[in-house]
């Protein structure tokens, strides 16, 4: 489909205010070098006032523009996805843009050693998960597209609970995401993706607010050995503050059998207020990109050695909580 | 040495379409065609022999015309096409296990090519992005046009064992979409208003009906035994699919869909089989790497492609055509008062299609 796309869209590279100097973005470099003599060739309208601040449109009427032009592909069908579903332009538009004001402003996001994720080529990225709801791999997502400097695309592994729920399962898909195998890790992995994991799963995720930053079982250590096979990097991830947005002070099974979930999450507001209660508490974040654990010197056929798939689950897992403490102590609050 | 053919399922659109492009070929030297009714459409220089797989008498087919290829096509998709689903998995799996008994018994046959489906794989929530023909399936389908395909690939695989001097190719298809293919895909985005399960969007691929025919015939002509999955490049989402036919759409919650397929079902309007129901909600995706790689084949069509063809080709009604959602965008604009942008956009935009137009 070769739509024109006007203007790529997506925030700020580093969050800071739009420059209206005219100065171009990366994207708009580039783009303006393959469009030059078009450019050139014709100035007339087409070229009015095409301000590129940080990859979105300043003016009001060309966010308008914008949208228009996005609801008519979408009315058309003029869109393109990869092969697990992913849509960037819906991702960034419908998904990341409303998550933006609440990593900037709500959580403050702080991200330390974007550096140690590679600009090119695959990577396995590895966090700890908490929060109730998986807010922390959203701010993570968004952190390595609005920070990172080749602004990556994170494709994160979800559990199959994910794809089943209806709308939950969809996003999912769209946004890049994908079911927890390992041909699927794989495949992403050796297309030079960066690959997101949480292996304490629901366990990390729906853990009472008493074992905070206290790191769960770390699966059956199947992402070290799909990294060893692809002999992509392991970057360990920890992500402070996402547990006390929902504090769980208790788990309602019943109810959590009643709508087969994996657990009821029972917060200071939350189901007391109602809707009120999912507003986040909003707590200080930090992630942290530790450095990578690199795979490619280890034999061919060292995925099959199950010592050594423990000993590195074993380092990953020490890295990020040892990074988490460390954070933590010169953490001076939770919200500031 | 110039082959010589058999083609079951004839009288139906594929197959005559098969028997003849192969009676054509300078490669096939003669091509029988079997079915039980006499084909609507012309197959060529095929001859057509009214014999039903069901029955022995295929075995003496066979014999008496030398055959030395069988193209095996007669799996059919619903049950509408077969009279009732009794008689569908009659002709189905009976059929097919007379047909490999025949062949078993045939000492010229050195060539057996089976046309599949994708739906052998299921479809389900615990299925990987792609399947590749080792990939065991999460989901085994239960029931259908889907069960019948696996049941015969069993078989297929048991004769494979038996007669290990016969080359077998089995080709597991993504939807087959063209013009005048029957199949419960073409009916369902035929549907005046198309059901879709809320709050999923299911991944499908596609293969022209052209591509699907080149592949067999490089199968009859080529020796390439083993399983392939045969698909389209990329991928479509359903809803995107949906919006390229300009189809309106009426999403219908996970527990009705039952219900509402009961419904159409029974109006006669399209088939809602519990496999269908679930290949709608989570799709499916075929990894064709050893399609290009071993067997050297890359379907001309992309997915997209291959459904905007069909699109065309079968002048779906659309409710909301391009021009018109073009339409309503200018007026937007011009209501909103970003309207020089939105002009100038859309001169850019003609000016970029303009290349690939001349």
């Amino acid at each position: 489909m070769a739509d024109a796309r006007v203007i790529p869209i997506g925030g700020g590279q580093d969050g800071s205010r739009p420059r209206r100097d005219g100065a171009l973005s990366r994207d708009g470099q580039e783009r303006s070098e393959g469009s030059r003599s078009e450019g050139q060739r014709d100035s007339g309208p087409a070229e009015v006032e095409r301000h590129e601040v940080d990859g979105a449109p300043a003016r009001l009427d060309e966010r308008v523009a914008d949208w228009l032009d996005f609801l008519r592909r979408r009315f058309t069908g003029e869109y393109e996805v990869d092969d697990f579903g992913f849509d960037p332009e819906f991702t960034d538009r419908v998904i990341m843009a409303p998550m933006r004001p609440l990593y900037d402003r709500w959580f403050r996001v702080e991200t330390r050693g974007i550096e140690n994720v590679p600009s090119e080529g695959g990577a396995l990225l590895v966090a700890n998960h908490s929060g109730t709801i998986a807010l922390d791999a959203i701010m993570t997502q968004l952190a390595l597209h609005d920070h990172h400097p080749a602004r990556r695309r994170l494709r994160m592994l979800g559990a199959n609970l994910v794809f089943q729920t209806p709308f939950l399962g969809e996003m999912a898909r769209k946004s890049g995401h994908t079911l927890a195998c390992n041909p699927d890790a794989e495949r992403l992995l050796s297309r030079g993706e960066i690959v997101g994991v949480w292996p304490e799963g629901f366990k990390g995720i729906g853990k009472p607010y008493s074992d905070r930053y206290k790191l769960q079982r770390f699966g059956r250590g199947g992402f070290v050995a799909t990294a060893l096979r692809t002999r992509t990097p392991i970057i360990p991830c920890s992500i402070v503050g996402a547990e006390e947005i929902y504090p769980i002070l208790g788990n309602a099974k019943v109810l959590a059998r009643l709508f087969n979930l994996p657990y009821f999450p029972v917060t200071p507001t939350f189901p007391l207020l109602g809707p009120l209660g999912l507003i986040p508490l909003p707590s200080k974040w930090i992630i942290e990109f530790g450095e990578p654990i690199l795979t490619e010197h280890y034999p061919e056929g060292a995925a099959d050695d199950p010592m050594l798939v423990f000993n590195i689950t074993d380092q990953v897992r020490e890295t990020i909580q040892q990074t988490l403490y460390r954070a933590l102590v010169q953490r001076t609050s939770v919200f500031r | 040495m110039a082959r010589v053919v058999l083609v079951t399922g004839v009288s139906r659109h594929l197959g005559s379409r098969m028997a003849r492009i192969l009676s054509e070929d300078p490669g096939v030297a003669r091509v029988v065609g079997v079915d039980v009714v006499p084909p609507r459409s012309d197959i060529g220089g095929a001859e057509f022999v009214r014999a039903d797989i069901r029955n022995p008498t295929i075995a003496k087919v066979i014999a008496a015309s030398g055959v030395d290829t069988v193209v095996h096509m007669g799996v059919i998709s619903t049950p509408v096409q077969a009279g009732g689903r009794v008689s569908m998995k009659e002709i189905n799996v009976l059929g097919s296990m007379q047909l490999l008994a025949a062949c078993q018994k045939s000492d010229a046959i050195s060539r057996l090519i089976v046309k599949s489906t994708s739906s052998v794989y299921g479809a389900g929530p615990k299925d990987p992005a792609m399947f590749t023909e080792d990939t065991e399936p999460r989901s085994q389908p239960r029931s259908g046009w889907a069960k019948d395909s696996v049941e015969v690939e069993s078989y297929v695989r048991g004769f494979a064992r038996r007669r290990t001097d016969v080359a077998v190719t089995t080709l597991r298809f993504a939807n087959v979409i063209g013009p005048r293919v029957d199949t419960p895909m073409a009916a369902y985005f035929a549907l005046p208003v198309v059901p879709t399960v809320l709050g999923h969007d299911a991944r499908l691929q596609f293969v022209h009906e052209d591509d699907a025919l080149e592949t067999i015939r490089l199968a009859v002509l080529g020796d390439h035994p083993g399983t392939y999955n045969v698909a389209g490049d990329g991928i479509l989402m359903l809803s995107q699919a949906l919006r390229l036919a300009g189809k309106p759409v009426l999403p219908v919650p996970t527990g009705m869909v039952g219900f509402v397929g009961g419904w159409f079902r029974r109006a006669g309007l399209a088939d809602f089989s519990p496999e269908q129901i679930k290949f709608l909600t989570y799709g499916r995706g075929l990894d064709t790497t050893r399609l290009r790689d071993l067997f050297g084949f890359v379907p001309s069509y992309s997915s997209h492609d291959a459904f905007v063809e069909f699109v065309r080709a079968c002048e779906v009604d659309h409710a909301l055509p391009k021009h018109r959602v073009e339409a309503i965008e200018r007026g937007l604009a011009h209501a909103i008062g970003s309207a020089t942008l939105s002009e100038a956009r859309l001169a850019e935009r003609l000016r970029q299609e303009a290349p690939s137009r001349g």
